[in-house]
């Protein structure tokens, strides 16, 4: 067998052994439903309570201000959908980003066949968003500004403090939200001080479960429900609640709280280093921003193609990305939105780090890339002689 | 950049001898609300106290929050320490100052100069930073009689402050500084809000629950454990009592007469509540009630509950409307708690028409029929459980 090397982070991350216990702890002893008024319910109403108490804690909000979902791709629906529905009748314009993830791009295309008006503003070549451009794109119709906190194919941190001071001191009640998944956990957040009406954030990019994830809402800030049903999550989200995932959450939020900082470290080390090994040679071209987050590193070896690169890596028991693992393999809409030339998008990988990650992985990792580049660029090379 | 915060007391000020004991109370509640932030060196002069941050990257903004809940502080400054150096302090306000001079539109200096050595006077400093902002602020307009950013430059014995002005601090007296009550929490919007209000006058809380299970639940119990967590940034840390009244309520419904059930059931609470109180060192007790709110709050009733109290009762909110309460229970963070709708032990057996006007004549007959009284408060007494709620928890409920 050959060794696991796991370089797929921002895609998912394994589940801390700690959330694994609480979680099977959850679902085979604290089984009661949370609204069950006997003491099996409570007894899970109260863990779910520490839950939201340890999400809010890592976010920096009170607890009341968290809506546990089913990952951030439900929140970012419910909060579009939930706030454009909640202010249409004080306009139709939405502002975000070009490269937002699909679980925003996609409801705002839906928004648009539904006839409000969606202005995409593109990053710059490196990848970067002007707070400018998304300030000035708001004007006195926009009801809706979404954008995210770090994008999860590049890792540039978006300048988010500075386009919420921007579009509040523009105009005060735009609805503003933030995609905080590839930021939860590994940019310090204090939410309580952001002036940012909702964040999406998820558990499985660190090391929670997959399939949970939760919506912060501002004190006054309505949107309006997209399901009916119960009285859970304050009528904002019916069903019966994911208890056992939501206490898995919380503890994977609690450790990250507690050790984030250690964490951030190793990843950071690791970063630099392949970043060392990698970049200048010839034919790599490394498009993660020097002052972006560490979490990923996106490169393109000219002339191989993503997917077989990735496949190669893939024997050598190591796992990277050619993208964004939502969209399977499709071709890049950020990187493409950055106005990347074809044969630099065709060959993008995507490599994302976690603590457990370590210096000899990398190593192995930059290796593997380069004897990769070497026997694949030359079948290439035979392949088009022929 | 340096940054320090500024106390200035409030009320604290006018006290003759006292007034260093009030201000020490002060500093010590303000300090265990800083400590898990990191540390913070505490110092007096001339009627401020300073908190100076002792470790790089601690959260001051969160500092600034939690002495806005700390009683006796009347405004709080975050300021830059500069050297006193004119062109030190003309470089670093405009850094230090930029976010909120961009946000603002209006702005003026002012200067305080207890220093008299500091070669240029109070209106020469304003003048020339002034100037200077002006000049690096453009859009910035100056409006002495009402702007939106107050420049100020303090000279003082140790060094230079410069600031965007002091925000109002929570006022009132240090908690502890009035000694110690116990408040008699119920679970809804009042009772919370009262003892907020008497910790504000520096009174330190221990509190009394009561439940009657099965009539009310485990939820109940915890929504009022939960409220005190919810009042410990401002209260500090609160013994809760949680006492069971199922069989003195059974009880009475069997032998006493109906109409006088409330006034009956809060006479008993009174009387328990001296118990703990006389254990726990309070010298006062505290009620949420409101004049005329419910039936056992009418003028009448009160004094039929009073008389079973020798402390004296406190009754903060006796001349508010629900409207004034409820704004403050939101501005505490305590309402969304409070609304949860759970059974308290208050809403059992309650009469269909309770009597508005007893007489303590008629009341005391009453609890002449139950001639075991004494035995059955005190076996409610030797079954309280104490849940110790602090800043952090309650050890068992909130971890």
């Amino acid at each position: 067998m050959k060794p696991e090397l796991y370089f797929d982070n921002a895609a998912t991350t394994s589940t801390a052994a700690e959330a694994a216990e609480a979680i099977l702890e959850m679902l085979t002893c604290c089984y009661g439903n949370p609204s069950s008024l006997h003491y099996k319910g409570l007894e899970a109403q109260m863990r779910m309570d520490k839950a939201r108490r340890q999400v809010g804690g890592l976010l920096g909000c009170r607890p009341e201000r968290i809506t546990f979902t089913s990952g951030a791709t439900e929140a970012n629906n419910l909060v579009l959908f939930g706030a454009a529905a909640a202010r249409k009748r004080q306009g139709n314009r939405i502002v975000t980003t070009a490269f937002e993830h699909s679980s925003v791009l996609e409801p705002c295309r839906q928004l648009e066949k539904e006839g409000f008006e969606v202005v995409y503003i593109r990053p710059d070549p490196s990848g970067r968003i002007q707070a400018q451009d998304v300030v000035e794109a708001v004007d006195g119709k926009t009801i809706l500004v979404s954008c995210m906190m770090v994008n999860n194919e590049l890792g540039t941190i978006l300048p988010i403090e500075e386009i919420v001071r921007g579009i509040r001191r523009k105009k005060k009640d735009v609805f503003i939200h933030s995609d905080g998944v590839q930021a939860l956990g590994k940019l310090p957040i204090r939410l309580s001080r952001l002036e940012v009406d909702a964040v999406s954030v998820s558990a499985h990019k660190i090391h929670g479960p997959k399939g949970i994830g939760a919506l912060y809402l501002r004190e006054g800030s309505r949107i309006l429900p997209r399901t009916f049903g119960g009285e859970q999550e304050k009528r904002l989200r019916p069903g019966t609640e994911n208890s056992a995932y939501i206490v898995g959450f919380g503890v994977a939020c609690e450790l990250m709280e507690q050790n984030g900082g250690a964490y951030m470290e190793r990843i950071r080390q690791c970063h630099l280093r392949l970043r060392e090994l990698l970049q200048g040679r010839e034919g790599i071209v490394v498009h993660s921003p020097e002052d972006g987050l560490p979490t990923v590193l996106s490169l393109s070896v000219l002339g191989v193609r993503s997917e077989t690169m990735l496949h190669y890596l893939e024997q050598e028991g190591i796992c990277v990305s050619s993208g964004s693992a939502c969209s399977k393999g499709a071709k890049s809409h950020v990187l493409a939105a950055l106005g990347m030339p074809e044969p630099e998008i065709d060959s993008a990988l995507r490599i994302s780090f976690s603590h457990y990650n370590t210096l000899d992985q990398v190593e192995a990792l930059a290796r593997a890339i380069e004897e990769g580049q070497a026997s694949l660029q030359i079948q290439n090379g035979r392949g088009r002689r022929r | 950049m340096k940054e320090i915060i500024l106390l200035k007391d409030g009320e604290i000020a006018l006290k003759g001898l006292n007034r260093y004991s009030f201000e020490d109370t002060m500093i010590k509640n303000a300090k265990r609300r800083l400590s898990s932030l990191g540390r913070f060196r505490f110092y007096k002069a001339q009627s401020t106290i300073y908190i100076e941050p002792m470790e790089e990257n601690i959260d001051m903004e969160e500092a600034v929050e939690r002495l806005k809940k700390v009683f006796g502080i009347a405004a709080i400054c975050r300021a830059c320490v500069a050297e006193k150096d004119w062109e030190q302090i003309c470089s670093l306000a405009p850094v230090y100052l930029k976010d909120i001079l961009e946000d603002a539109s209006t702005f003026k200096v002012t200067a305080k100069r207890s220093d008299k050595k500091f070669p240029l006077n109070s209106p020469k400093i304003c003048a020339e930073l002034g100037a200077l902002l002006l000049e690096k602020f453009p859009h910035l307009q100056v409006d002495v009689k009402n702007p939106e950013v107050i420049v100020t430059v303090e000279i003082r014995d140790y060094a230079a402050y410069i600031h965007g002005g002091q925000i109002p601090g929570p006022g009132g007296m240090p908690v502890g500084s009035s000694g110690r009550a116990m408040l008699l929490l119920s679970g809804g919007i009042d009772s919370p809000v009262a003892g907020y209000m008497m910790a504000k006058r520096g009174l330190e809380l221990s509190a009394v629950h009561f439940v009657s299970p099965p009539y009310t639940s485990d939820r109940a119990k915890l929504k009022v454990i939960q409220l005190a967590h919810l009042m410990t940034p401002y209260c500090g840390n609160i013994n809760l009592y949680v006492v069971n009244l199922t069989r003195i309520q059974e009880r009475m419904r069997d032998g006493c007469p109906e109409d006088l059930f409330t006034v009956l059931l809060r006479r008993v609470m009174m009387e328990i509540a001296e118990h703990i109180a006389q254990e726990e060192g309070c010298s006062a007790l505290i009620t949420g009630e409101s004049l005329a709110q419910v039936a056992s709050q009418t003028v009448y009733a009160i004094a039929c509950t009073d008389a079973a109290a020798r402390r004296p009762v406190f009754r903060p909110l006796i001349g508010m409307d629900k409207e004034e309460i409820i704004r403050i229970a939101r501005s505490i963070g305590t309402f969304e708690t409070s609304i949860l709708p759970y059974e308290d032990c208050c809403t059992v057996f309650t009469p269909k028409h309770p009597k508005t006007k007893p007489a303590l004549q008629m009341v005391l007959d009453a609890e002449g029929l139950l001639p075991d009284r004494k035995e059955l408060i005190q076996e409610a007494l030797s079954s309280a459980e104490t849940v110790k709620v602090t800043l952090s928890g309650a050890a068992g409920y909130i971890e």
